[in-house]
């Protein structure tokens, strides 16, 4: 592999890592304050490149319909929220996690009414169009480079968000501790209703920009992703935000790379590679790399 | 010790509490005036924490009622409980480990100076004002407890004693005019817990505190009880001042057993 092979590689994998992250961040969020593993988080991320494919076809330019399809994810995410999830409080996680099942079904039943099961064409802006050439007659994608940009402006919000404001300190609180978070006179519901709308709003952007990586819109293209981002929590360590970071990039760094370095024979085999390297991970360290000790469920 | 002035802050009337017909607490009654210190002593499985769970609204009591100020507490949710005046400590403390010193005692600003959604969304410059304000308040809080020099320590790196003493900082913080502490001196030793019976007793001058007290230890319970209550399979068994509780007969029979002498709770 060439240095310039290599920088192109290592642009994907970030690029790829980067969309982990967003919907992992989500999948980690609502984990650590509910125990909910929310498999229908992929949908919502289905939801915000799907309501951008209807929103461009009004002809709408993509400076807003993206803003505007960002907007329809988190009201997704806040219906997910109190429709699904709320009455289910308090019950067995086994419960909560055939919900999240449910929903997912649902959801994509309903995209598949809706839109059928041709793939539809995604309106990829044209400024994300396009490579940017690099020495050795290597190109770089430019909806790599954005993607990696707008994952660092997000995460480094969400830092900021989850470190210094109010709301930040409470959902970590409520995560390491409700009852005592409770006790603090912190509404449990606040926060819970704030980590499915970050989230989904994350998961928005994800759209978006796997939409404008894949090219096309389905009504099951959330599966991939969200499965990808659970393996990410988990090897980042569940409930963990930067965990599920640190564990999406691990994923998107060793996907490319196996591609990249193993034989053409045994490319197609990536996500057995994957995953067996996920089981040899929680064989050492079953809680993640950067899990503490399973927290008391309250 | 202050005299305590008589009217009523908190009023407990019948309050039962029962588990799959364990009674946990049965037909409990209490006028607590303001200013009080009331001690709660009692074996093991006597009530004492399921009191407090009542009381904060974590278990809602299979009847009778609480009071605060005359208003009705019964069955209000615990962030609300917590937001008219009341807060707890727990027996095994309950710090928010990964958290900062400082971090721990601002969870407790989500009650005072509100941060409106669109302002933090956008960050404007009235809520980073009010940010910044809400930061210097829980550090001078901190410096008024002597608690300052770890602010930016996370909570689960302190010394156990001054675990203890964030999580009644912690408490305090949320401006309770009634504070539950379940077994503050639970697993320290002679001078720690003289040092923490001193500053319980600092901060109910300070900050004008009403406070109820589980404690087995008795150098601690005793000095700093106003009155004291036992219970005993979720019943008052004895009440009165920490004198005539300790002569009790009753008491040291459910307390200690019937062959223990009486000057072990003396102490």
């Amino acid at each position: 592999m060439s240095a310039a092979e290599f920088g192109q590689q290592f642009i994907n994998a970030l690029s790829l890592g980067s969309i982990y992250a967003l919907v992992a961040i989500g999948l980690a969020m609502v984990f650590s304050i509910l125990r909910l593993i929310n498999f229908a988080h992929g949908e919502t991320l289905m939801i915000g490149a799907v309501a951008g494919v209807v929103l461009a076809d009004r002809g709408l330019p993509w400076l807003i319909w993206l803003p505007l399809a960002v907007l329809i994810t988190v009201g997704a995410g806040w219906l997910m929220e109190r429709v699904a999830y709320r009455p289910m409080r308090g019950a067995p996680d086994v419960t909560l996690l055939l919900t999240s099942l449910g929903v997912s079904i649902a959801l994509q039943n309903g995209a598949l009414l809706t839109l059928g099961s041709q793939p539809r064409p995604f309106p990829t802006p044209a400024v994300l169009g396009g490579q940017i050439p690099l020495a050795g007659g290597v190109q770089i994608s430019r909806v790599n480079l954005v993607t990696i940009a707008i994952a660092i402006v997000l995460m480094i919000a969400l830092t900021w968000f989850v470190t210094r404001t109010q709301t930040g300190i409470a959902m970590r609180a409520t995560a390491e501790n409700a009852m005592a978070a409770r006790l603090m006179g912190i509404n449990t519901n606040t926060v819970i209703i704030a980590a499915f709308l970050i989230g989904a709003a994350l998961a928005g952007v994800a759209g978006f920009l796997w939409g404008s990586r894949v090219g096309r819109v389905e009504y099951d293209m959330g599966f991939i992703p969200v499965l990808k981002a659970f393996v990410a929590t988990v090897i980042g360590g569940f409930g963990s935000i930067p965990g599920a970071v640190l564990g999406a990039y691990i994923l998107g760094f060793g996907e490319i790379f196996l591609v990249a370095l193993l034989p053409d024979y045994l490319t197609s085999y990536r996500d057995a590679f994957i995953f067996v390297a996920l089981i040899l991970i929680l064989l050492i360290r079953p809680q993640g790399i950067l899990g503490s000790t399973e927290p008391e469920k309250i | 010790m202050t005299s305590a002035p008589d009217d009523i802050i908190l009023e407990a009337s019948g309050l039962s509490r029962s588990f799959r017909g364990l009674q946990a607490l049965a037909d409990y009654n209490l006028r607590l005036a303001t200013g009080e210190i009331l001690g709660v002593i009692g074996p093991n499985g006597a009530g004492k924490t399921t009191l407090f769970n009542v009381i904060t609204g974590f278990l809602p009591p299979t009847s009778g009622t609480i009071r605060l100020r005359g208003q009705e507490i019964t069955g209000k949710e615990p962030n609300s409980v917590a937001a008219l005046g009341i807060a707890r400590t727990f027996q095994n403390i309950r710090l928010f480990s990964r958290m900062t010193v400082l971090d721990n005692v601002k969870t407790a600003q989500q009650l005072r100076g509100k941060a409106g959604f669109w302002e933090t969304l956008f960050s404007t410059p009235s809520f980073l004002a009010k940010e910044r304000a809400l930061d210097e308040a829980a550090y001078a809080h901190l410096q008024s407890l002597g608690l300052e020099q770890f602010s930016d320590v996370y909570a689960s790196a302190l010394p156990y004693g001054f675990q203890r003493k964030l999580e009644i900082a912690r408490a305090l913080a949320t401006e309770p005019s009634v504070l539950l502490l379940d077994e503050p001196a639970a697993g320290m030793n002679a001078q720690e817990t003289a040092e923490i019976t001193g500053f319980i007793r600092a901060i109910h001058q300070r900050f004008g505190l009403t406070i109820i007290v589980v404690e087995h230890d008795m150098t601690l319970i005793m000095p700093l009880s106003h009155r004291i209550q036992v219970l005993n399979y979720g019943r008052v068994i004895a009440e009165g001042t920490p004198d005539e509780v300790r002569g009790n007969p009753e008491v040291i029979e459910a307390y200690l057993g019937a062959d223990e002498p009486a000057d072990a709770v003396g102490a």
